[in-house]
């Protein structure tokens, strides 16, 4: 079956290695997202025509176009156009983070304009300050409803940074690609072991995540 | 940017944008069809049907395209299955794409309001009546916004084809960029097309949610 593959020499090491580069370059990216997203998508609830229009244009562009384009224009494109040699490794951060800002802005956006005028007013004639009534009642509110959604698009991330492969960046998908070559004599069928261990080191990374995140939504479902 | 490159290299992104389209729509009919099954199973909780479904749907949805492409193109044949990649193209995306799609499908169901069912049961209503003309056509509209979301979404996910050797638009990019070195007007024939391809259908999909959403709120 091509299991006894992963035991020889440190070929499972490397494949724990490989999927580690592919959670770092998530991690890093959905920090980044966090951040940008929050402050973006709250100057999008501020209704200024430039901010919105600039901010649908990004966000448009960004849904519509495929991971992998984004990251071959960011590689490849900028290499090109401005003579700027990024390494793959980066290139991808930005893709990432430039494609979680505008899912979690939207995020953020969404959630701020879900909360009802009544809660503001409310707070105000309870004799609260602006920023007792952000840090009391509006942001625990938004937390709630984001919180879910957000670690879904960890598994999301996750799930992408398997595209970075194609720019050359070696993750556990071209680790398993070089075991597979290297034990081409050895052992022919080692592509079904290690293919198969790869699909599973995915899930099991994945899946603990978004079942917390399945648990969250429950649990703050009112 | 050179006009007479972008006009030399166009018969091939035509080419790959046809191949590319073809695979999508197959691949997203069948998870259409795949989603309302597993959607309709573990809804009625379907003994057997649905706990084979739950694990389907956790399974697809937790892991990448990509390594799932790469676990039916390089690793079955070992197995004795061997697929072409068109095959294995239209399979990935209809399994993947099924997950996604049952997911949507059955949070419609479960947004159903219990009483729509039992005024149904209460007029008289057969079973089998009660969900073709109440309940499937009520959850069928809840759940379009997920549904066009998903489309968007498997369409974009066709980028990874390349992987597997398929002739689609990002193979079509990498391979002229390779030959030719003519990056920048590859890369921009690539964005092009797939604003062809992917803009109408995120157009489309904001209509559709409007009149839905007029249909069912009037404003």
């Amino acid at each position: 079956m091509g299991f006894e593959v992963l035991l020889k020499g440190s070929n499972l090491i490397r494949l724990f290695t490989g999927i580690l580069v592919a959670l770092r370059i998530s991690m890093i990216s959905v920090m980044l997202s966090i951040v940008f997203g929050v402050i973006i998508g709250s100057l999008m609830t501020l209704k200024k025509p430039v901010i919105n229009i600039t901010g649908k244009l990004y966000l448009e562009f960004i849904r519509i176009m495929p991971q992998m384009v984004l990251l071959f224009l960011v590689y490849f494109g900028t290499t090109k156009a401005i003579g700027v040699n990024i390494s793959a490794e980066t290139a991808s951060i930005i893709v990432f983070t430039l494609w979680g800002t505008a899912e979690m802005s939207d995020l953020i956006r969404g959630a701020l304009n879900g909360i009802p005028t009544i809660q503001y007013e409310s707070s105000y004639s309870l004799g609260m300050s602006v920023r007792q009534t952000y840090i009391h009642v509006i942001i625990p509110q938004i937390i709630r409803r984001m919180l879910p959604l957000s670690i879904n698009l960890v598994t999301r991330m996750i799930k992408t940074t398997s595209l970075v492969m194609m720019i050359g960046i070696v993750e556990v998908l071209k680790v398993g690609q070089q075991i597979v070559e290297a034990n081409r004599k050895s052992s022919p069928n080692a592509a079904f072991g290690i293919f198969a261990t790869i699909f599973a080191l995915y899930f099991f990374a994945c899946w603990p995540i978004s079942i917390f995140s399945k648990y969250l939504e429950k649990k703050w479902e009112n | 940017m050179d006009l007479e490159i972008l006009i030399s290299y166009f018969p091939r992104y035509l080419d790959a944008f046809k191949l590319t389209v073809i695979i999508g729509c197959t691949g997203i009919l069948i998870a259409f069809i795949l989603g309302i099954i597993s959607a309709f199973s573990i809804h009625f909780k379907i003994p057997i049907m649905s706990q084979f479904f739950r694990v389907y749907i956790e399974i697809f949805r937790n892991t990448p395209l990509l390594v799932q492409l790469f676990f039916f193109y390089f690793g079955l044949p070992k197995l004795g299955i061997s697929i072409t990649s068109e095959v294995c193209g239209v399979m990935g995306i209809g399994l993947l794409g099924g997950s996604y799609m049952a997911e949507g499908i059955r949070s419609g169901m479960d947004a159903v309001s219990e009483s729509q069912r039992e005024s149904a049961l209460a007029l008289g209503m057969t079973r089998k009546q009660m969900f073709f003309h109440v309940i499937f056509p009520e959850a069928f509209s809840l759940s379009i916004p997920a549904i066009v979301a998903n489309v968007i979404f498997l369409l974009k996910e066709t980028s990874v084809f390349s992987a597997i050797s398929l002739m689609d638009l990002m193979f079509t990019a990498k391979d002229l960029i390779g030959l030719y070195y003519n990056t920048t007007e590859a890369l921009f024939l690539l964005v092009v097309f797939y604003i062809i391809m992917l803009l109408p259908v995120s157009l489309i999909g904001n209509v559709i949610e409007g009149r839905v959403h007029y249909k069912m709120f009037g404003a």
